[in-house]
């Protein structure tokens, strides 16, 4: 799995409550048994003009000239609440987003985005909204800096177009918040970590878990 | 200090707390269907990966298969038969039961995983579907998961989770006339949003819910997760006790003896400490249906669509202008009345035997107005035959409704059937999210018994004047 440490990008607002993983990803656009492909499905009855066609629809912002490359969304509370489908969080990796910042988040998708290298950082509906107003100055220039080492998110005035983390220079720093996660979860990301080989080194755990369980339970055996 | 249901479960699961602070947590069922189960199945042999303990693990075609009457494995689904094919095959290859698509115990997993006694208290059973949470119903630990977590149960037996706070939800009081379940939950999702579960495990009780039957307790388990709760769940009863008994997976014998008497331990302690506790009163709880694009959308039939909230943030402001502007309503206008163009009685949520009797006893010597495509798509095959059995087919049928084999169908658009561009629905699911059920499809979430009465009506009803 991909390794989140620090990353520091463009940052497209996306401030509405309760943004769904059917907007996120609709099941119509979910066409193969694979988790690739699904990039250029990603928010397509937003994106498109038309329900099944590709013509850009000029009002979303990700179509926008000014939110290009975009690599972080800004969003509202509960985002990627509903349907669990994993293809939400595909949809966003292959679309080239690394984290999303927002007050709160759907449970499966959280959990799914640490499961594919995508951050999910939690910030107040203040700090999210401050983001966004800095963000909308210039998002090319006015990037967004996430540190998972040291929990936190800034941003900067930079007039020079940096993408070196040396930009990360607090003196050009205008706003900074720190976030909380969970050690397991933030563990998962810096290192990139495969949930299920990291689990299997507790086999013999398991196993002598397993014995003793069908013993007490048997009728669950 | 007493200990909630939940953490008595949770204890029993616990196989080790893990060092980066999460819990390793065995996991007893794991039930996939072809829509998000094939991508796990195929995903975990691509590396060359095991599932351990595949007598533990159940699937069913719901999704993607079609629900029309002498349906095979072509979809209407644009390369829908590819996920049926992919899930058959894997499900070959893993050694996995698997109710397929015209096996008599086909049907929507959270509707077969019950009736067939799958699903049992005390027991965590996960599946990569996010109502999974209705199977709580049953006094389990029930939640849906991703593919990449699925992948995780089946080579391992046991899921990494970071604990959940514990929330009661008590309802109080009775049901009023011609108020059930679905309005129960949809009244607590519009009173306290649908983020008002974040972060929870939730243990519904109180007189109200003791009072539902089991089929009425998955049905309000069922939308935990509209509530965005990590599960949901129901102490197990006698009702759950009696509910069980018999059922094919059920243990049967001297076992059975032994599980009913675990059972009968399952429940809070009177000392147990929530971490919140939200009381209802069920005198406040009228039929429920919804107006906007979100399950929090909620309110009474007779209620007028609503202004946005005093004191609401931008963010709040924005949800209620383009709920507005999506389902082409203005604030003041009343729900009741409202023209329909279509009617849903299906779903995970209310396609259950109880669900179809209440609807039939509605539509029973009445029509579907004119212009309403009206559909009844039965949760399970099992579901299907008993229903006919008992002569309510003849009855949607003579009414005007469709009458369809076992599935989600509707419930959601995947590119095949859906109810139009910019339909109006009233439909007994649980998402009215945009295009949820067809492209623009403006969804609004109610009881069936509330469907019945809007199809009959042709608008959006007050049940309790068809009862």
């Amino acid at each position: 799995m991909d390794k989140f440490t620090v990353h520091q990008g463009v940052a497209a607002p996306m401030l509405q409550i309760n943004i769904d993983t059917d907007a996120i990803i609709p099941s119509r656009e979910m066409k193969l048994v694979s988790k690739q492909g699904l990039g250029e499905g990603l928010f397509a009855g937003w994106r498109y003009t038309l329900p099944n066609g590709r013509e850009p629809s000029a009002d979303f912002v990700l179509n926008q000239a000014q939110y290009k490359n975009t690599s972080i969304l800004l969003a509202g509370d509960n985002f990627g609440c509903g349907s669990s489908r994993e293809h939400a969080v595909w949809a966003l990796k292959e679309f080239g987003i690394k984290a999303v910042i927002a007050p709160g988040f759907g449970s499966i998708f959280y959990h799914n985005c640490i499961r594919n290298g995508i951050l999910p950082v939690v910030l107040s509906n203040d700090e999210v909204l401050a983001l966004a107003s800095h963000v909308d100055k210039d998002p090319q220039a006015c990037k967004v800096n996430i540190n998972l080492l040291e929990c936190y998110v800034s941003a900067f005035n930079t007039d020079h177009q940096s993408t070196e983390l040396e930009a990360t220079d607090s003196v050009n720093e205008t706003l900074r918040f720190s976030f909380s996660i969970l050690p397991a979860q933030q563990t998962m990301l810096l290192e990139g970590l495969d949930g299920i080989a990291l689990t299997l080194k507790s086999k013999s755990n398991i196993a002598s878990f397993k014995q003793a369980y069908q013993q007490q339970y048997p009728w669950l055996a | 200090m007493g200990r909630t249901l939940f953490e008595k479960i949770w204890q029993h699961h616990l196989v080790e707390e893990l060092d980066d602070g999460a819990a390793l947590i065995y996991i007893d069922r794991v039930f996939l269907h072809e829509r998000t189960g094939s991508i796990a199945l195929k995903s975990l042999e691509a590396d060359n990966r095991q599932v351990v303990s595949p007598e533990h693990v159940f699937c069913t075609m719901d999704h993607i298969v079609d629900t029309v009457v002498g349906r095979d494995d072509n979809t209407k689904v644009p390369s829908g038969k590819n996920f049926i094919l992919a899930t058959r095959e894997a499900c070959i290859d893993a050694n996995i039961k698997l109710f397929d698509v015209n096996d008599p115990q086909q049907g929507i997993v959270h509707v077969v995983s019950p009736e067939l006694g799958i699903v049992q208290p005390g027991a965590t059973l996960v599946c990569p579907d996010s109502h999974t949470c209705s199977q709580g119903a049953l006094g389990a630990l029930a939640w849906g998961i991703g593919s990449s977590e699925a992948e995780h149960a089946l080579a391992t037996k046991t899921l990494r989770v970071s604990k959940p706070k514990t929330m009661k939800v008590n309802f109080n009081g009775e049901l009023g006339f011609g108020v059930s379940a679905k309005d129960m939950i949809l009244h607590l999702i519009g009173a306290y949003s649908a983020a008002g579960g974040a972060g929870y495990v939730i243990e519904f009780a109180g007189s109200a819910v003791e009072a539902l039957d089991i089929e009425g307790r998955l049905t309000l388990c069922n939308m935990a997760v509209e509530f965005s709760a990590f599960s949901g769940l129901v102490a197990p009863d006698e009702k759950a006790i009696a509910y069980l008994k018999g059922r094919e997976y059920a243990p049967k014998g001297d076992l059975w003896q032994q599980a009913v008497a675990f059972w009968q331990s399952l429940f809070s302690d009177e000392q147990a400490q929530f971490d919140k506790t939200i009381e209802i009163d069920c005198a406040d709880i009228s039929p429920t249906i919804t107006w906007g694009n979100s399950p929090q959308h909620a309110c009474s039939v007779n209620s007028l669509v609503p202004s946005a909230q005093a004191g609401a943030t931008q963010n709040q402001l924005k949800a209620f202008y383009r709920a507005y502007e999506y389902m082409d309503l203005q604030p003041g206008t009343a729900l009741k009345g409202l023209p329909i163009g279509a009617a849903f009685i299906g779903s995970c949520t209310n396609s259950r035997i109880s669900d179809l009797r209440l609807a039939a006893k509605v539509l029973k010597g009445r029509k579907v107005a004119d212009n309403v495509n009206a559909i009844c798509v039965p949760g399970s095959t099992t579901v299907k035959r008993q229903a006919e059995a008992e002569g309510l087919d003849k009855i949607f049928i003579e009414a005007g409704f469709e009458w369809r084999e076992a599935g989600c169908s509707m419930c959601f658009f995947a590119g095949g059937e859906s109810f139009g561009y910019r339909q109006r629905v009233v439909t007994s699911t649980n998402r009215n999210f945009e295009s949820r059920q067809g492209p623009e499809t403006r969804s609004h979430l109610a009881s069936p018994a509330t469907v019945a009465a809007s199809a009959i009506a042709g608008c959006i009803a007050d049940v309790r004047e068809y009862l």
